[in-house]
């Protein structure tokens, strides 16, 4: 009764047209003659299959239904391509859905991307501004929170300097300042904290955590899934276009994180390689007798294998390796180029394959899932330019160790080799020995 | 709670969103002020540009049209004849042409963000209005040389410039839709422009039109503004009119239709751009 955003079936078709990236009117007349053509050939053969317009649709989203209650804060996770940022596009009424109805109460803000609009050639007093109406805010508005959105950018030094003289931090900063200050009843917000600077990620997160507590409705698409507990209460899943859960973020996130395409086996492949200059496009899990596996004793080694596209140029990316506990707590975190310098050397286009080796006897037992994030460490900062979460989820079974067969607890989050040693000493300190 | 927001499938038909054009009436502020700001920015004359464009081309027109040809300009000195022409033919041509390519060129706002989309094409051609009172204060100057007097016609002006902006954005909002789903649109631009600058009696006077052929030639909205320029500044008879009003009725008419199709068109822009 009371929501501030109803979905009811909606759905959203696109014509997938495969070479050109343009339609030239050209075209349109060979397409005409062609289609032509082939109707005639299928009259001729006497079979009406000619030419199937319908091969080439895509649904984005089919039947979607949902209904936000203000206040809320709502997660929406899913694949690459599940239809995440199709909806929130619908949402932020940048396109219009096929089919179905949304109904919205109140100002809508949405960061489908930090820094819209921001022009190189302007500076960084002018581009706060230009941001600020072009996300929705008034003048005054504007006016009126100039300090503060400059003051959480810390950019103060160089708001007369263009933008372009920026870096790209701070270019980063100041955008996401400028959107964290709008004050929109519903918040839309895809994936902005994926990229970027570590330690503005944290402001930002906090920032948004700042602004869901005080009661704003926010929809939050992110591939991090720390991101999303930390933010969310309840999460939307999609696959395919179609929601597949909607309901308390654990949840969702235990679903998510169970589908059989993110690895089950112990291996992940990259499905659709993006235009990204560097990805992770496959992963496998491999025990010590050399085979794919997702269950590994613990006092197993396990190698990782993994392969880094780079694409374009060369970068001086550098691969951090994280392992993550069920609670989704980065537990181990390793780069690359702790084990050899040469990794920090800038990496050429093609795939770069690793294998890596968890030593055996570190990790308790217990459900993990590894990720990876493709940094590339500047001046004052590290850039994540890319980042896999939560791919080939694994087991670590207790093989026989003492404290099974004692019946104690694991405990800790990690158990290396800790040696104890006992020596006898008869002495009893304190007891001044007055004989 | 205040205003609901519906989000539906697109339709066909729809009324302008005067409403929501004026919410956002700031933004269409800063999109003019960010091009005039960004256009002078790199530039090592500036504003410059804006008159020396206008007083080469008069230059080259009064040698070639005005002493070589000896194009009849009605009594008045030819430069000031093609001068006053030319200004707002500059203010049209810069105005459609930026309007045409606006939202090819700022798609990465029209993907990543709502607003009001005729904006981009009415923000590009609103901030040819600076250049164009630079060189209005060149043509001030040169009637001043010439000693031409001042009548009550100028007052009229205003309405003259409303009509060539008004043509920039009818033609421009049909082209600027037109464009995101047909590139051709960036090939015919620079052909049209010229085409139409010929059909204009800009480098030539109305009157060496053959009678039978001016009704044609008044169906140019643009003829009507130059021709309107020069009977307000210089004094020339008009006899135009009637042909006048006929281009403010295509004018109209194109416009309205620009903007039901930039309407609908706006609607997947996001998904085709």
């Amino acid at each position: 009764m009371s929501f501030i955003i109803r979905a009811e079936n909606i759905g959203k078709r696109y014509y997938i047209t495969q070479t050109q990236e343009y339609t030239m009117v050209r075209d349109i007349l060979a397409n005409v003659g062609h289609n032509l053509t082939r109707k005639i050939s299928s009259i001729i053969r006497n079979n009406g299959s000619g030419g199937n317009p319908k091969q080439n649709e895509l649904w984005a989203l089919k039947n979607i239904d949902f209904e936000i209650q203000p206040g809320q804060s709502i997660g929406i996770i899913g694949k690459n391509g599940a239809g995440k940022s199709t909806l929130l596009k619908i949402l932020s009424r940048i396109t219009k859905p096929t089919e179905g109805r949304i109904r919205m109460r109140g100002r809508v803000g949405s960061l489908l991307e930090v820094g819209t609009g921001f022009h190189p050639e302007l500076t960084g007093r002018e581009n706060v501004y230009l941001n600020g109406s072009i996300l929705g805010m008034r003048k005054n508005e504007i006016d009126r929170r100039f300090d503060e959105i400059v003051a959480f950018s810390e950019t103060e030094a160089f708001l007369d300097t263009p933008i372009k003289f920026f870096s790209s931090g701070m270019r980063m900063r100041l955008a996401f300042s400028v959107a964290a200050h709008l004050n929109p009843e519903i918040l839309l917000i895809d994936e902005i904290l994926a990229v970027g600077d570590i330690s503005f990620q944290h402001k930002s997160l906090g920032k948004m955590n700042e602004v869901a507590a005080s009661g704003r409705t926010i929809l939050f698409i992110s591939h991090s899934m720390a991101a999303i507990k930390a933010l969310c209460q309840s999460a939307i899943l999609l696959d395919a276009g179609r929601i597949v859960y909607n309901g308390g973020v654990d949840e969702a996130i235990d679903i998510y994180t169970r589908d059989e395409s993110r690895g089950t086996s112990g291996s992940y492949h990259q499905e659709n390689i993006s235009q990204a200059i560097a990805q992770i496009i496959s992963t496998e899990l491999v025990d010590n007798k050399g085979l794919v596996n997702n269950k590994f004793a613990h006092d197993n080694k396990i190698t990782i294998r993994t392969r880094l596209l780079v694409q374009g140029r060369s970068i001086p990316a550098t691969v951090c390796l994280h392992i993550n506990n069920a609670n989704l707590d980065t537990i181990i975190a390793s780069y690359d180029f702790e084990s050899d310098d040469a990794f920090l050397l800038p990496k050429k286009p093609g795939v770069h394959c690793y294998e890596i080796t968890i030593p055996a006897n570190v990790l308790i037992p217990g459900q993990y899932s590894i990720g990876f994030e493709i940094t590339q460490p500047a001046k004052r900062t590290t850039w994540i330019l890319n980042r896999i979460d939560m791919i080939c989820p694994f087991e670590i079974y207790d093989n026989g160790s003492t404290i099974a067969r004692v019946n104690a607890h694991w405990r800790g989050l990690v158990h290396p080799p800790v040696n104890w040693k006992i020596n006898e000493d008869t002495r009893i300190p304190g007891k001044a020995t007055n004989l | 709670m205040e205003s609901e927001v519906i989000i539906e499938p697109p339709r066909r038909w729809l009324l302008l969103h005067a409403r929501e054009l004026w919410q956002f009436r700031e933004l269409l502020f800063f999109l003019v002020w960010r091009d005039i700001k960004v256009r002078y920015k790199q530039t090592i004359i500036g504003a410059a540009w804006a008159v020396l464009q206008p007083i080469l081309t008069m230059l080259v027109f009064s040698v070639i049209f005005g002493n070589l040809l000896k194009t009849p300009s009605d009594g008045i000195p030819y430069p000031l004849f093609s001068f006053a022409a030319l200004i707002p033919w500059q203010l049209f041509s810069r105005a459609l042409s930026d309007s045409a390519n606006s939202l090819i060129n700022n798609q990465h706002m029209v993907t990543k963000i709502y607003f009001p989309r005729l904006f981009l094409p009415a923000a590009s051609i609103l901030s040819g209005l600076l250049d164009f009172s630079i060189s209005m204060l060149v043509l001030f100057g040169m009637m001043f040389y010439y000693k031409v007097e001042i009548t009550w016609a100028i007052l009229t002006l205003p309405l003259f410039i409303l009509l060539a902006v008004i043509t920039a954005l009818a033609a421009g909002i049909w082209l600027s839709a037109l464009n995101v789903s047909y590139r051709d649109v960036k090939y015919v631009l620079p052909f049209l422009l010229q085409i139409w600058l010929y059909a204009t009696p800009i480098a030539y006077s109305t009157k060496i039109i053959p009678e039978k052929w001016r009704f044609i030639a008044g169906l140019n909205p643009m003829s009507g503004v130059v021709n309107g320029f020069r009977w307000a500044l210089l004094g020339q008879t008009s006899e135009t009119s009637t042909l006048l009003s006929l281009s403010i009725v295509i004018i109209i008419i194109l416009f309205l239709s620009g903007l039901f199709y930039f309407q609908y068109m706006e609607q997947t822009f996001a998904d085709i751009v």
